[in-house]
């Protein structure tokens, strides 16, 4: 086993493209780090190049302590699985499963008990002798990620691997990814753009936009403590809501209310971000005119504008505010993250 | 759902939409075959003043025939080497055509030219080139050591006609094989490097057995046009020989039938190439439709 270390990784493609700007990230030993960032601010890119098939623009990756910036794909210890599953289409399950270890010489005898190993942790025993186009989407998946176990590989890299399957089905598979991980405590770097795969399966999840990184950090520090705007409203759903304030002595003014923050200094424009679910009705605070209403069964989602933008409140499914209603929202002044404005950056607070 | 269907009212305008293309089918294809099979039948005297219908007579003699199985042993090797050269170098090019090379475009444009060239074309310009004494090529050999001379040695002569056959199937290969090493995903040829296989081994395991359809679909082309199509080829380079080392069946027809004047027995062997034709043919859609693609 083996941490995996990136030290200012860069990527610009031969059309001019700077797909990555120097991204450093450590991943310890057996740790499940997610990558996760809208589409197109080179999370594959990444992928590719700890993978080896991409070339480093600059930068450098090591390996279990080796760089490895120069190292073939194969020789890097390391196994992939890929969006669209890349099993080889013309052979059986078993030989998807036995043609890594084949080409390293394994031992036919030990092939075998590899291999039969695999398709037992993933239920594929009586899939074997089938071809990948007889499998459905869910089996390919399985037989994808067998392909990557067989190997016993240092790395697991996992590029968005289960957005072709359904919304049931990525659930189920979530869950056995990150069950297998643990089991076999190999160090996994996982890319997805799904924010609630991202917070369910890390351990250490990295915001990236941009070809840069937002923020690193648990889930939770990154949901409770977002780094940067962007962040915060990336992360959650629904979205943070971001409310332009005015910071004052001892606290921060929205639409004509202060709201007491600790430690806060009178002066400049900042950025109030208030989560949906800590907005609260209450008898007073904030007039709040309900535009719209979203019921998702446990909870409700209530739309409409505040201090000139348009927010929304979750409350819990008892709550009987309806369209048309004016309610009044108090905000906790724990709750709010402020932002920069120019900068975009969380500022310091108690 | 499926893509629309037109319909037409009535039946006038759909036979007279199709009947172009019928005439032309009808007038070069069947009826040549119906008269070939008619005329298989008959034998004419050496003056071509009577005619008698003989049933298979002239099979039989064409099938007691040494010279026959010679011309088709000769055929079955040419077809053989034009095949197998035609594939290789169209696939070795293809492949290097796949990469993400500079320029490949031009390349990609160029090599397509030569399938523009009639056979009989592409026979005078390799007679130029391999011409003892004259053509470049040819001076070249000599100069190496090797004696060129394909009007006197068999062999030369054969290999002279596999050549300048092959060349021009290379550009029709090239473009087939090109569209199956596109229609590779990326993905799982980089999944195989990944497994540990290094770009040989990649080609022989993953791309060459992902590319057999379009191999199989291609020989059977390639197959097809040696047989039949390549008699301009012969007719410019060797006129079947020296001797008979390069007749091969349909040189054979026409020597046969134009200056051996025996039209009876160049019919039958049209006949019979025609029906070695339609077997490879039929064997090439009983596969399509057993191997769907991957
Ligand atoms: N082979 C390439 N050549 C040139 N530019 C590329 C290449 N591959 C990716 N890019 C560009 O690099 C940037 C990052 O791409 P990348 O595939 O890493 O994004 P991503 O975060 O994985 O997005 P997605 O979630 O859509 O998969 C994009 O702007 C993309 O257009
Ligand atoms: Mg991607």
């Amino acid at each position: 086993m083996a941490g995996l270390t990136l030290d200012t990784l860069r990527k610009t493609y031969s059309g001019g493209v700077d797909a990555v700007r120097g991204v450093s990230l450590d991943v310890p030993d057996g740790a499940f780090c997610v990558l996760v960032g809208p589409s197109g601010c080179g999370k594959s890119t990444v992928l590719r190049m700890i993978a080896g098939l991409e070339t480093v623009t600059a930068g450098a990756i090591t390996i279990g302590g080796r760089v490895v910036n120069d190292v073939e794909p194969a020789e890097r210890d390391i196994a992939m699985v890929f969006q669209n599953y890349a099993l080889y289409p013309h052979m059986r399950v078993y030989d998807n499963l036995a043609y890594g270890l084949r080409n390293r010489g394994t031992p036919k005898a030990e092939i075998e008990t590899r291999v039969t190993e695999a398709a037992r942790l993933l239920g594929l025993e009586a899939m074997l002798t089938r071809y990948p186009r007889q499998l459905s989407g869910g089996q390919r998946q399985r037989v994808a990620m067998g392909r990557a176990i067989v190997r016993k590989p240092q790395v697991f890299l996992f590029d968005e691997p289960l957005s072709n399957l359904d919304a049931k089905l990525r659930v189920q598979m979530r869950v056995e990814i990150r069950r297998l991980q643990r089991q076999l405590g190999v160090t996994t770097v996982y890319v997805t753009h799904d924010q609630v795969e991202a917070m369910t399966m890390a351990d250490r999840l990295v915001v990236m936009n941009g070809g840069e990184i937002e923020q690193v950090g648990t889930p939770i520090e990154i949901y409770r403590r977002p780094a940067t705007r962007y962040v915060a409203t990336f992360m959650g759903s629904p979205p943070m809501n971001i409310l332009g304030a005015e910071a004052v002595a001892g606290g921060v003014r929205i639409d004509g209310t202060v709201i007491p923050v600790a430690g806060m200094t009178a002066g400049t424009a900042v950025e109030a971000g208030i989560r949906p679910e800590d907005l609260r009705i209450a008898e007073d605070g904030l007039p709040f005119r309900i535009a719209f209403v979203e019921e998702l069964g446990a909870t409700r989602l209530l739309h409409g504008p505040l201090a000139g933008t348009d927010v929304a409140v979750q409350v819990p499914a008892g709550s009987t505010a309806q369209e048309g209603d004016t309610v009044r929202l108090a905000i906790d002044g724990t709750a709010l993250h402020l932002f920069d404005p120019a900068t975009g950056r969380r500022l310091a607070q108690g | 759902m499926g893509p629309e269907r037109v319909t037409f009212g009535g039946r006038l305008l759909p036979a007279a939409l199709i009947a172009p293309q019928l005439l032309i089918v009808g007038l070069f294809f069947y009826w040549p075959a119906v008269q070939a099979v008619w005329q298989s039948f008959q034998m004419q005297d050496a003056f071509g003043l009577s005619t008698e219908f003989v049933w298979f007579e002239n099979y039989r003699a064409l099938f007691t025939d040494p010279g026959y199985y010679q011309a088709l042993v000769t055929t079955l090797v040419f077809a053989a080497a034009v095949a197998g050269l035609s594939l290789g170098i169209a696939l070795l090019l293809a492949t290097m055509a796949d990469r993400e090379i500079r320029g490949a475009g031009i390349y990609r444009t160029l090599l397509i030219w030569p399938y523009a060239v009639a056979p009989a074309v592409a026979g005078v310009l390799f007679g130029f080139l391999f011409q003892p004494g004259l053509g470049l090529i040819a001076r070249g050999l000599t100069q190496i050591g090797i004696p060129w001379n394909p009007l006197l040695d068999g062999n030369h002569a054969m290999i002279l006609v596999v050549m300048a056959a092959a060349w021009k199937q290379i550009s029709y290969n090239f473009l087939f094989f090109l569209a199956g090493l596109q229609a590779i995903p990326r993905s799982v040829i980089e999944a195989a490097a990944i497994d540990g296989a290094g770009p040989a081994r990649r080609f022989w395991t993953i791309v060459f057995p992902l590319l057999s359809p379009t191999t199989f679909f291609l020989m059977v082309v390639n197959v097809v046009y040696a047989f039949c199509e390549t008699f301009g080829v012969i007719d410019v380079l060797t006129h079947g020989g020296p001797g008979r080392a390069t007749q091969t069946l349909v040189y054979k027809v026409y020597q046969d039938g134009r200056i051996g004047a025996d039209l009876g027995g160049s019919a039958a062997q049209s006949v019979v190439l025609m029906a070695i034709v339609i077997g490879l043919t039929a064997i090439q859609f009983r596969y399509v439709e057993k191997r769907v693609a991957y």
